[in-house]
């Protein structure tokens, strides 16, 4: 440890602190710790004021160290850092105290008990920032080119979009032809474009690009390097090639439901499931024929597969595609078949925003819609040659309905794509839903945990193929932002090893999720080595090291022991 | 300046919380913001992930005079380690393990999953908590 000279401002936020905390006891108490040169209470220390006289403090005080206690970090850490780098002072010597929220605002009815909490924790800042130490931004420089990894309907827009912003692109897909789901359907919601046009469309105009490469009959097998600088390994029917890339978009896209035998009637003649049902209407022209027999009754029977709390094989969330899909697929069929009699079983219908209006048209047309409890659901029967259909419908007082459908329309639910060999190489974290999992949905929504890996369309979650583009658009933004300024800056609070302690048992390797961690030779023995530029700093290494030999910057042994000591309970 | 110790210590019984930072810290800030009340005796450190907690720090947490030790770790929603929840388990259990060769009861350490909205969740643990460690050391207090 270094002695360090300290600055320490206990904030008052406006009130928000010290109309529950007494900050002026909290400051006699803590200016005499060790290695604090000066401690203040602002108004506001987030002030444009108060920066300046942290900066002025550590010009003129010779400080090498900062303590804030104010708010939440989530809200002003970014802030004091860039104060500390405008005075000169590496930002990694700055310790924020999360005075208000974890504090005055969680005991504003024990002022005095929250004032003797806020000096044990303004203590404990400033042992930690007696421990920091100045760290660098991890730079890396950027190739300008992105892997994209299926080319669906989400892929393909992606390509276009990178491509139009000067980056090279390589795609991958796995089938034989490109354009994933959307390639094969017809009309679709909500302007009624022909999904096999628009794939076209794009298809014709990656074709025009000399900076778009499409692969089919391909897959990524290998990935190493990190974030800005990634060497891939594909396997395109059957060659192995190694491309060099800046970044990878991952819109692997979805699998549909399957029902289980029974299910609903599946597996009766004229049990058909969404995709399935579109498949025909798309595929066929005139009068609408299944098995050989003319449709005049259709029957939608909704969410099969998904908001399924206890059933075995489906999903517990919504597909939120699917209402509008099989409602425009009613309209459909209604072209197609005048006079057709359609009904709609649904538990609760979501044509959410603008595509209630194709719920309105439907119901326009001579769409009946019937409500059923999930705990009672239809059952779907063969009766002489047809089907017999029988729901309590909700709307009709509870009463048990009968009716016979020449077809029955199960709108199955989206789910995850299978592709345990992709999820090898790439270790994107999957939710609980099988979907791979974005950073966070409202602010980092199409960035993965692993650097330089995006995430597009409806392998991120179930959604229609417009909210599929968006988000490719979306990936495509966030890629070129990454790598059009050539390098990239990461964050250094990652793993470190003390090559001296390490005598590689090798758990620490074991454990961690994204084989960051490997065996090198260190002055004659093998040891640990964190590659940091692929390590996140999670820190699961940490106690599984029998010699406490690796440890997480900015969260260092000698920092929580620290903080420890620092709050240590005086037993009064 | 020096206070005297009865002006400055925390109340007891004294708990340690240790969080993490992108979940359940994000969940504990919710309580606070939305003042919701737990005992002021409760302090917290953030990790960058509760997979990364080492148990000898829990053990040095009550060599230092705390009562008890709440982990609480980022259930499912942690973006760093998906199954980082088993993994602190393991920490939990071996910690305990430790606890119990120094003489010290196991039930002075506690673990809950909370994510960045579970304010309410950690509020009513931390009181469970205070008040189940009051009840163990015959401590007055509590939330």
């Amino acid at each position: 440890m270094s002695s360090r000279r300290l600055g320490v401002y206990i904030c008052y936020c406006g009130g928000n602190i010290s109309d529950f905390v007494d900050c002026e006891r909290v400051r006699a108490a803590v200016e005499g710790e060790e290695g604090v040169v000066i401690a203040r209470t602002p108004m506001f220390a987030c002030s444009d004021a108060a920066q300046q006289e942290m900066i002025d403090d550590i010009h003129q005080l010779g400080l090498d160290g900062m303590v804030v206690a104010s708010c939440s970090p989530t809200l002003h850490q970014l802030t004091f850092r860039g104060v500390a780098e405008r005075a000169g002072l590496n930002p990694y010597l700055y310790t924020q105290v999360n005075l208000r929220e974890q504090c005055s605002w969680a005991h504003t009815d024990q002022p005095e008990a929250a004032t003797r909490k806020a000096i044990q924790m303004v203590r404990a800042g400033i042992a930690k920032a007696r421990w920091s130490e100045p760290l660098e931004k991890i730079r890396v420089q950027t190739v300008p080119g992105v892997l994209v990894v299926g080319a669906g309907i989400a892929g393909l827009r992606t390509a276009v979009a990178l491509s139009d912003l000067g980056l090279a692109v390589t795609i991958v897909e796995r089938s034989e032809r490109a354009g994933g789901w959307v390639a094969g359907f017809g009309s679709m919601y909500p302007h009624d474009r022909s999904g096999a046009g628009l794939v076209a469309e794009a298809l014709a105009e990656i074709g025009r690009r000399d900076n778009i490469t499409l692969h089919t009959r391909a897959a990524l097998v290998e990935k190493s390097g990190s974030v800005g600088d990634l060497v891939v390994v594909l396997d395109v029917a059957g060659e192995r090639v190694s491309l060099n890339v800046g970044a990878i978009v991952v819109a692997t896209g979805f699998d549909t439901y399957e029902p289980a035998e029974g299910e609903y009637g599946r597996g009766l003649a004229g049990v058909l499931t969404l995709p399935e049902y579109k498949g025909l209407l798309d595929g066929s022209e005139g009068p609408l024929v299944v098995d050989g027999h003319p449709v005049s009754s259709v029957a939608y029977i909704y969410c099969v597969g998904s908001r399924c709390e206890s059933c075995e094989h489906g999903h517990t969330y919504c597909s939120r595609y699917c209402c509008a899909a099989a409602v425009h697929a009613s309209l459909v069929t209604h072209e197609r078949v005048p006079g057709v009699r359609q009904y709609h079983l649904y538990r609760d219908m979501r044509t959410y925003g603008k595509y209630e209006s194709l719920y309105t048209r439907a119901r326009q047309q001579g769409s009946v819609f019937l409500e059923f409890d999930p705990q009672e659901p239809p059952s779907v029967e063969a009766e002489g040659g047809t089907l017999r259909v029988t729901l309590r419908d909700l709307l009709t007082t509870g009463k048990e309905l009968t009716f016979p459908a020449d077809v029955v329309v199960l709108v199955t639910a989206m789910q995850p794509k299978r592709n345990e060999a992709l999820n090898e190489v790439l270790k994107l974290p999957v939710g609980l839903d099988g979907f791979f999992k974005e950073v966070h949905p409202k602010l980092r929504p199409v960035e993965t945990v692993i650097d330089g890996v995006f995430i597009a369309g409806a392998a991120q979650a179930p959604r229609s193929s417009a909210e599929s583009v968006a988000s490719a658009l979306a990936a495509a933004a966030k890629s070129a932002a990454l790598l059009k300024k050539g390098s990239v800056q990461l964050e250094p609070l990652v793993a470190v090893v003390d090559p001296a302690a390490c005598t590689w048992c090798g758990l620490c390797a074991e454990v961690c999720p994204y084989g960051a961690i490997e065996k090198v030779l260190y002055d004659g023995k093998e040891v640990a080595l964190v590659n940091e530029v692929i390590c996140k700093g999670g820190g699961s290494c940490v106690p599984v090291c029998p010699y406490g030999a690796i440890q997480v910057r900015g969260s260092t042994d000698a920092q929580i022991r620290a903080m420890i000591e620092a709050m240590e309970i005086e037993h009064v | 300046m020096s206070l005297p110790a009865e002006a400055t210590a925390l109340t007891r019984p004294a708990v340690l919380v240790f969080s993490a930072r992108m979940i359940s810290d994000i969940g504990i800030d919710l309580a606070g913001s939305s003042h919701m009340h737990y005992s002021p005796s409760v302090v917290v450190i953030p990790l960058p992930c509760s997979s990364s907690l080492r148990a000898e720090w829990i053990l040095h947490a009550f060599e230092r005079g705390f009562d008890g030790v709440f982990v609480a770790a980022d259930g499912t929603d942690c973006p760093l380690v998906p199954d980082c929840t088993q993994r602190t388990a393991a920490v939990v259990g071996r910690a305990q393990g430790m606890m119990q060769e120094r003489g010290i009861a196991p039930e002075r350490l506690k673990m809950a999953a909370f994510c960045s909205v579970c304010a309410e969740s950690f509020v009513r643990h931390m009181r469970q908590f205070t008040e189940s460690l009051a009840d163990l050391a015959g401590i007055a207090g509590g939330a």
